[in-house]
């Protein structure tokens, strides 16, 4: 019961962060003097840059753990963010050009770390792929290593596309950040508020990969019974 | 000693049953001679500068007629039913990764060797002075390519589309191989010195070593049913 009420707490309250964060984004937050209103999409695009590669970085560890005990709640776990990762990930290549276009007057540059996030992108959608075209008894373990493949994968790229100049704006630098107050502070609440939503999406993902995997074994009992 | 024995029996093994057949090799040669011929219609008959593009054209050759060489590694096993036997072989996993990884490699010289050697017929390049440098960066490239294809052969050989999955799997990852290898290329054939790629040299002995190391960890897991 108190798990239960927990559980409803914890919806209420996300929900309530991501009403503030909306607030903070759209009425609190100054405009930008020189980008202008399009700066905002930056509210939304760096928590869900942060959150996909924390996304991808469970799937990761997820699938070391799973190599190692051979508990399928791992695999569910690795399977489930990756799932959420790639849609953070969707979101931050789909709102990076829209503000890139008015600001670098182009929708793409081969930066590292936007084409490290687009290898990234690609390399998780293979993993989902990968899990949905594999032998069923195989699916856990080639899955697993393909998520720690996946993720070695990214410095690699980083330094390798470094081989070329970068142009992305470094907001973030050893000195602290480097926006006005009122944004820093709407950063901080769409970044909680975001991780909020985030650990709920994946809870919910979890929770649901377990029913099926529940339904499926209630299904194989019955269709034994069904056909003796 | 005994290890290397054991491994080069595997080795030769599929040495010996590609040369019986030659259907591998020929459709590799084949096809990346075909993919030449297809680059040098569609770069048209003038091209400027070809030193800049050589590069590229390269190595997306040895990456497309490379693939059809790592998918036959495992799934020729599968096919013919012979993976149980390979895999009882009295040899830990990590050494019949190794041998595969060396036969796939020596299939993917073999088509690169013969794709330079129509390259430089056909794109009227002299690659001689140059041989060195490149030789090492192709062999460091084609270690890195071979080594993941080998781990994504093995992967893809368990699935249903063995081949779409394969390309699917190789390409994103074999990204920073290609970055760095074609840079390098590109700096050797503008007549600079070894030590001006260093940095892509770097990155790509930090990519074959990452990936042999993950291969050694994990490829016990891929093959176990």
């Amino acid at each position: 019961m108190t798990k239960r009420i927990f559980e409803i707490t914890f919806e209420v309250v996300t929900f309530l962060l991501m009403l503030a964060a909306l607030y903070a984004i759209f009425i609190y937050a100054p405009i930008e003097k020189t980008m202008g209103i399009v700066q905002k999409i930056f509210y939304l695009h760096v928590p869900a840059a942060f959150l996909a590669f924390f996304a991808f970085f469970i799937t990761f560890l997820a699938s070391i753990v799973y190599l190692y005990k051979k508990d399928q709640k791992w695999d569910v776990i690795a399977y489930c963010s990756a799932e959420i990762g790639v849609l953070f990930c969707t979101i931050v290549l789909i709102t990076g050009p829209i503000w890139a276009k008015p600001v670098w007057n182009v929708w793409w540059t081969w930066d590292p770390r936007l084409t490290t996030t687009l290898i990234l992108w690609f390399i998780y959608l293979a993993y989902l792929m990968l899990r949905g075209v594999v032998r069923e008894n195989q699916r856990a373990n080639l899955s697993a290593v393909f998520g720690i493949i996946g993720f070695a994968n990214v410095p690699i790229t980083f330094f390798a596309i470094r081989l070329w100049r970068t142009i992305h704006p470094v907001i973030i630098t050893s000195e602290g950040i480097n926006i006005s107050k009122p944004m820093k502070y709407t950063l901080l609440l769409t970044f909680c508020a975001f991780f909020l939503f985030f650990l709920s999406l994946l809870k919910n993902r979890i929770k649901l990969e377990r029913l099926k995997i529940k339904t499926e074994k209630v299904r194989a009992v019955y269709e034994e019974i069904f056909s003796s | 000693m005994i290890f290397f024995r054991k491994l080069w029996a595997i080795v030769w093994k599929d040495l010996l049953s590609e040369l019986r057949t030659k259907e591998m090799i020929l459709s590799m040669c084949l096809f990346s001679f075909l993919v030449l011929i297809i680059f040098s219609f569609a770069l048209g008959a003038e091209v400027m500068n070809l030193k800049t593009i050589v590069p590229g054209i390269l190595w997306v050759v040895f990456i497309f007629s490379g693939l059809m060489g790592l998918g036959r590694a495992f799934g020729a096993e599968r096919d013919r039913g012979t993976l149980p036997g390979l895999l009882l072989c009295p040899l830990s996993p990590w050494g019949i990764y190794l041998a595969k990884m060396v036969g796939t490699f020596i299939f993917t010289a073999i088509m690169e060797i013969f794709t330079l050697s129509i390259f430089i017929i056909l794109f009227n390049l002299n690659l001689l002075p140059f041989l060195l440098p490149l030789g090492l960066i192709f062999f460091l490239g084609t270690l890195g390519f071979s080594a993941i294809g080998t781990l994504f052969s093995a992967m893809s050989a368990a699935t249903k589309s063995r081949d779409t999955i394969l390309s699917i799997l190789v390409f994103p990852i074999t990204v920073p191989m290609l970055i760095a290898a074609v840079k390098a290329t590109e700096t050797i054939l503008a007549g600079k010195t070894v030590t001006e790629v260093y940095s892509p040299l770097k990155i790509l002995i930090a990519f074959d070593l990452i990936y042999l190391l993950i291969a050694y960890l994990t490829f016990t897991f891929i093959i176990e049913e």
